[in-house]
């Protein structure tokens, strides 16, 4: 986990962007495409994102790896809206209650891609923005308070060595005779015990990480950034691209007459 | 950005004065004072250790010099932390003044702020509000004067080890330029490796800046040759000023020996006494118990990349030992090398990569071959593990609740707590709350709870880190009684004095090859 968090080596155009820029598009992309269900304009979309891969230094294998739950998440969606969508056209499908038409499988497969859609521009922000950069574009160019941005930022780092506490707290308590393996109840109880023993060092480690940082002078008073945070015209070059691949998945959409906004019902 | 040529550079610090005048602190919720009638002078660049019995109040100190004891914003309500007297840095309460002084602590892991090398250091100058400029050349200055100039900015911190950890902090502290440099036992939990790595960056950098400096650390060896005085603190009350002694090293260590080494301090050319073995072992003697064959260790679960199951990497592989009752194994081995990694494989705690750990008869009696696959009540009475930070394997929250549950969940055993109590100077703690005990009753206790369990194997994981040398006696006194009695004692250590006061077999681990993530 902690390394993965990590850049270094990602040499992809993308990854000198500004963050803010990045999550600009990002959000304007993720929203007009939860605007609507159907195929033409998250599949529009989805060819886009993927174009972008090389750009984000982003390869299917790495895709997979770190969004594999994602993706499965997102055809198990598609799957059951196909089954449980109201059917209309041919039957394709008939297992009692369980049916699949061309109607619903129409749905479901929108529902599908919408879902890669919606998720893969998440991870492509992700794969090629380092923490620690947006952390400087948040404060510096949104303006947003230091104290809370880098408190953030440091606490982040501490969910990485959490990760580790967990699993040793989990072998400390086994050798203590606390079993994770048994009935629903007992692996409940166990998970509990350990996610208090996990809630005690955090808020140690949080304490002495803070008494770490006000030491270091850090408190509300005015300080100077030694990483600058700019635009470059890379940026305006996101933001246009965002605001393309959004205006390209709505027109093509109304023009098929596939535009389906969620709350229009059907 | 090339790296200044600081051998010219002008002495860009001004060394930091304290003056304590009956100085007390009180903490919240607290009845009695941490510090009381604090009288203290510290000129100008003098170097001093603070040495003191735990409860003397010397990170009270620290916190407070460098201004971060309770907040700024105190409303003086009743049950709030309460100040006496006046303790000033340069004339001037520390709390005001951001960067006069900076702070290391004991634990590598917080005291690292960014997960970059190079913004880490940068921090303190950034919220001292230096110019951008000016941070750059001061963090590549730094990095060089705690020797980690050959890393580059971006190198990710979670990859340093320990003593690069502490020596990243010295560096993000000297590049605020403090006139006072506080370190709150910055060593206790380095290998003897890391703590001269971190001690001889301390000494240059106090050698070109002249900064003033206060440390506070149990193993005064490491310490004495670097500092020009040590004081010693006690627990203050009443009549009782918080300095007990002040003056020269040479001179406070021979009048003070005595009381310092009851007060479990490690005064230099001092291994404190222990109980020895009844008779040295054979190698070989004693009945097999445990046997890893050539066993390949990794802390990481198998990984998914998506449906597939990929095993890690080991850190160490083709490991042979053997457990024997009644002898103990110690494993040694640099840093990284994965020894605390096999340790926990070999207690069932963790999964081989490959190889295996198999348990004979005698020990396994019914339960089967791998431990890996027992139960965690067939394990506690066969193997017990004592993890190095105590409070991980604290499970409920009372001394002696903690040291019946072992036994309560195997339904034998219970008549055992009141010896160990007793054996461990655990009964006066009985109803105590476990995360509340000092360092050195922590550690006891999660030896004697783990032992409430009776195991035949026990495995010990840096058993002496941090503890005050009375602890560390007890300790050995203690496991060498076990192992008389014909428990196996398997422990992962740097203390080469530990090693050779329980005697046994010793396995050295080699360094693990560099792997990349």
């Amino acid at each position: 986990m902690r390394q993965e968090l990590n850049l270094r080596g990602n040499a992809a155009l993308l990854a000198g962007a500004n963050p803010l820029s990045k999550l600009a598009a990002v959000v304007l992309i993720t929203v007009v495409l939860a605007l609507s269900i159907d195929w033409v304009s998250a599949s529009v979309a989805l060819f886009f994102e993927l174009l972008l891969f090389p750009l984000a230094g982003l390869t299917l294998a790495l895709l997979w790896q770190r969004g594999w739950p994602l993706i499965l998440a997102a055809a198990v969606g598609g799957w059951s809206t196909s089954i449980l969508a109201p059917d209309s056209g041919r039957t394709l499908i008939d297992a009692g209650i369980w049916t699949m038409s061309e109607g619903s499988l129409e749905t479901g497969v929108g529902f599908l891609l919408r879902g890669l859609a919606i998720a893969l521009p998440a991870i492509l922000l992700v794969s090629c923005t380092d923490p620690t950069d947006l952390a400087d574009a948040l404060a510096q160019k949104a303006r947003l308070p230091h104290r809370f941005v880098l408190g953030t930022l440091a606490a982040m780092r501490l969910v990485g060595l959490m990760a580790e506490e967990w699993q040793t707290i989990g072998m400390a308590r086994r050798a203590r005779g606390v079993g994770s393996r048994g009935s629903v109840l007992q692996r409940l109880k166990a998970t509990l015990g350990q996610s208090f023993g996990l809630l005690v060092q955090a808020i140690r480690r949080a304490s002495r990480l803070a008494v770490t940082m006000e030491a270091r002078g850090f408190g509300g008073g005015p300080r100077t950034w030694a990483r600058e945070s700019t635009y470059t015209l890379l940026d305006a070059w996101v933001l246009a691209g965002g605001l393309a691949m959004a205006g390209l998945a709505v027109t093509a959409a109304v023009t098929a007459g596939t535009w389906n906004m969620v709350w229009a019902g059907n | 950005m090339p790296a200044p040529s600081h051998a010219a550079a002008p002495r860009t610090v001004r060394p930091a004065t304290v003056t304590a005048r009956g100085w007390g602190w009180r903490h919240a919720g607290r009845t009695t004072p941490a510090v009381h009638a604090l009288d203290l002078d510290i000129s100008p660049g003098e170097r001093v250790l603070l040495l003191g019995p735990s409860g003397a109040g010397k990170s009270t100190l620290l916190h407070a010099l460098a201004g971060v004891l309770g907040d700024a914003d105190d409303d003086g309500e009743a049950g709030e932390s309460d100040e006496t007297g006046s303790l000033l840095v340069d004339g001037g309460p520390p709390r005001g003044q951001r960067g006069r002084a900076g702070l290391m602590q004991q634990d590598p892991e917080t005291q690292v702020v960014l997960s970059r090398v190079g913004d880490d250091v940068a921090f303190g100058a950034e919220n001292l509000a230096v110019p951008r400029d000016a941070i750059w050349p001061r963090v590549h200055e730094a990095l060089a004067d705690v020797g980690l100039s050959h890393l580059p900015l971006d190198h990710p911190t979670s990859a340093l080890s320990g003593g690069q950890k502490q020596r990243l902090a010295l560096a993000g502290i000297l590049a605020m330029r403090p006139g006072l440099i506080l370190l709150d036992e910055p060593t206790a939990n380095l290998d003897p490796a890391g703590v001269l790595e971190v001690r001889d960056a301390v000494a240059r950098c106090l050698d070109k800046t002249g900064a003033t400096l206060v440390v506070v650390e149990h193993r005064v060896s490491v310490w004495k040759d670097l500092v020009d005085r040590i004081v010693v603190l006690q627990p203050g009350s009443g009549a009782n000023p918080a300095v007990l002694l002040d003056g020269p090293p040479d001179r406070v260590l021979a009048e003070a020996r005595t009381m310092l080494t009851a007060a479990g301090v490690w005064v230099p050319g001092y291994v404190p006494s222990t109980r020895g073995r009844a008779a040295e072992q054979a190698p070989g003697a004693g009945g097999l118990l445990l046997a890893a064959e050539n066993l390949g260790v990794s802390r990481q679960r198998p990984r998914r990349m998506g449906l597939r199951k990929v095993p890690p990497v080991p850190v160490q592989e083709g490991i042979i030992a053997q457990v024997r009752a009644g002898q103990a194994l110690a494993v040694t081995g640099p840093n990284g090398a994965g020894k605390s990694t096999f340790a926990l494989t070999l207690a069932g705690l963790l999964e081989p990569v490959n190889g295996t750990v198999s348990a004979t008869t005698d020990l396994s009696r019914g339960a089967g071959i791998t431990p890996y696959q027992w139960k965690a009540e067939q394990l506690i009475e066969r193997i017990g593990t004592v993890f190095q930070e105590p409070e991980h394997q604290f499970v409920t929250g009372k001394v002696l609740d903690e040291l019946l549950f072992g036994p309560r969940h195997l339904g034998h055993g219970e008549d055992r707590v009141d010896e160990l109590l007793e054996r461990l100077r655990l009964t006066h703690l009985v109803d105590a709350n476990p995360y509340t005990l000092s360092g050195g009753e922590k550690r006891r206790l999660s030896v004697a709870t783990v032992l409430a369990a009776s195991p035949q194997v026990l495995v010990l994981d840096e058993p002496t880190f941090g503890q005050d040398a009375n602890t560390w006696a007890e300790l050995a006194s203690f496991l060498s009684e076990l192992l008389d009695a014909g428990t196996a004692v398997v422990s992962v250590t740097h203390d080469a004095e530990f090693t050779a006061a329980l005697g046994g077999t010793e396995l050295k681990l080699a360094a693990a090859e560099a792997v990349a993530p």
